[in-house]
């Protein structure tokens, strides 16, 4: 163990600053993006539970029911199950990606001494929460990228060739990951330690995917259920994915038979603010007594 | 509460949690680029201390600036002029030594080089490896690492060392003593009081959340208890005799005893002994302070 180098004589902490406080804090967000993303895929039971599960599942319902049909298109080709459920799974994997990997992310980084750590150092809150949504939307982008190409080789998934679909991928992929992302943020500050973060969150998750139309075809619910799924984002999610890749024939399942665009923005619009809002309230690097 | 030599100042800080009274009115002082060890025993109020110093606590009453702010208030460019090494950590650490240094240097203005802030803390040969295969001393060498990669004005040391091999914990005070050399003021506690007497300018020793002795390292306690102690056998008989010139003592023993007196020994009371004694006398039992742990922890 050598002593540091003379060289290294501290210069007085005080910088000039040539670069104002939102660039700095622009910048620190980006870095802490790389930061992020690399100690995510570190994480065996993270990348299983949040990254893989959706790609599972896939697998297994297009399998177990590859002989099942879930309706014709208007060309008389048979709608499989992967074709069927590989929308479903990419809003799955665009919740998980946001809201449980965050929830219970930062619920461990608050009680293992991380945010304590983080607190005592100049870096900006913004640019913490910019590299964890930039942490769920890489790692969510990625995942749909894997469903994508599992569906579209193994399963032989018909993709949209339509431009328009994709721009309608594009903006509910993203303001998807961005309301459950910080939806995960304000849900992180239930649990009341690390260990028990998992329990609280992940029944959460699994609830809302089976009355959103991910696991269970949506239309065969009870309107009553629908109902109340609809109060909560990943409904409109998975409508919103089932619009870009399923044919313009099931239309005719979905409410008022309309796959509803306009309603899908404005409900996650108003989860996202709704986020926005009640983080901004609550987020604190650490528990402050006074 | 102006003084520019200065990067600590406190004044009667008190806190309390409902009937509890955690720290009851210290006054303290750091003088720019000196060292400061903050003694005493679990549960006396040290880390609560520290803990408002560094900002993440509240104070209930008094006045504290550090760096001439004032902590509740203070915003990243202080922080940023800080150095904090918190007591413990159980971060999941999925990420390598190399990785951690290199992001926390790119939080702070003028950070160190972080190769060698690595060389310095000893973990060249760990410095690709994620922080979660380490072993607990490396760990704490990490977090010492990341405590001083900003270049701190001002760093917080909260039992450094603990986990540490002997030769680890020399080679730490070696590094310390750099950053003494290069200006770094230091607020230090520990529980070994080798180091404090190692690292040291001044002490301060609190107990029941009070402040019961504060001098220079080798002044605590008073006069009174480092007087040296004689100690020898005559006759069979083993004796003892307090003295402040204990050479002499031993010059009269010798031509008294016309030879080399038995087993003669000279004791200068050390740091520890000085401590045990001025903390068992205001705190003979650590009952009260054990609960009052538990009540911190328990936040």
């Amino acid at each position: 163990m050598s002593t540091t180098d003379s060289s290294t004589t501290m210069s007085p902490a005080r910088a000039s600053r040539t670069e104002s406080a939102i660039v700095r804090a622009a910048r620190l967000g980006v870095l802490r993006i790389g930061y992020e993303v690399r100690a995510y895929f570190r994480q065996g039971d993270t990348v299983f539970f949040t990254f893989l599960f959706p790609v599972v599942m896939l697998t297994i319902f297009s399998v177990s029911f590859s002989e099942a049909s879930f309706g014709q298109t208007a060309d008389g080709d048979e709608i499989t199950a992967a074709w069927f459920f590989l929308p479903a799974m990419l809003a799955a994997g665009v919740l998980l990606s946001g809201l449980q990997n965050l929830a219970i992310d930062i619920a461990m980084e608050k009680s293992d001494g991380t945010l304590k750590r983080l607190a005592g150092s100049p870096l900006p809150v913004v640019s913490y929460f910019i590299g964890k949504l930039g942490q769920s939307f890489t790692t969510g982008l990625l995942q749909a990228g894997v469903l994508l190409l599992l569906g579209f080789t193994v399963f032989q998934v018909p993709l949209p060739e339509n431009p328009e679909n994709w721009v309608t991928f594009a903006w509910v992929f993203t303001l998807g990951v961005l309301c459950s992302a910080i939806l995960g943020i304000a849900l992180s500050a239930v649990p009341r330690s690390g260990k028990s973060a998992t329990a609280v969150v992940i029944p959460i998750t699994l609830v809302l995917q089976f009355i959103s139309g991910v696991y269970l075809r949506f239309s065969d619910l009870p309107e009553w259920l629908q109902n109340v799924a609809s109060v909560f984002p990943l409904k409109w999610m998975a409508q919103g994915m089932r619009s870009v890749f399923l044919p313009d024939e099931l239309v005719v399942l979905e409410q008022n038979e309309s796959w509803d665009l306009p309603g899908i923005a404005i409900v996650l619009a108003i989860w996202l603010v709704a986020g926005l809002v009640i983080t901004s309230l609550t987020f604190r690097w650490i528990r402050k007594d006074s | 509460m102006t003084t520019h030599d200065n990067v600590i100042e406190v004044r009667d800080l008190r806190k309390t949690y409902g009937d509890l009274t955690a720290v009851d009115g210290i006054s303290f002082d750091i003088h720019r680029g000196e060292t400061f060890a903050l003694l005493g025993p679990n549960g006396a109020g040290k880390s609560t201390t520290i803990e408002i110093l560094e900002g993440y606590r509240a104070r209930t009453s008094g006045d504290v600036r550090v760096l001439g702010v004032d902590p509740g208030k203070g915003g990243l460019d202080w922080k940023a002029r800080l150095g904090i090494v918190l007591q413990s950590s159980g971060e999941s650490g999925n990420v390598t030594v190399a990785e951690q240094l290199r992001h926390f240097a790119a939080l702070y203005p003028s950070p160190r080089d972080v190769d060698e802030v690595i060389a310095a803390v000893g973990l060249e040969s760990k410095a690709g490896v994620l922080i979660r295969k380490l072993s607990g001393g490396q760990r704490r060498r990490v977090d010492v690492a990341v405590g001083i990669v900003g270049a701190p004005e001002l760093l917080f040391l909260d039992e450094p060392t603990t986990g540490f091999d002997p030769e680890a914990r020399r080679s730490f005070w070696q590094l310390i003593r750099t950053l003494q050399k290069e200006g770094t003021s230091i607020l230090l506690t520990t529980h070994y009081l080798d180091e404090a007497a190692q690292l040291g300018d001044r002490a301060g020793i609190i107990a029941g959340g009070r402040m019961v002795d504060l001098a220079p390292i080798d002044e605590i306690g008073g006069r009174e208890s480092r007087v040296p102690l004689v100690r020898w056998i005559e006759n069979g008989t083993r004796r003892e005799q307090r003295t402040t010139t204990p050479a002499t003592l031993v010059t009269e023993l010798v031509s008294r005893v016309g030879s080399e007196p038995e087993s003669l020994e000279v004791i200068r009371p050390s740091l520890e002994d000085v401590y045990l004694d001025l903390v068992g006398h205001e705190h003979a039992s650590d009952l009260s302070a054990e609960a009052l742990n538990e009540t911190e922890a328990a936040r």
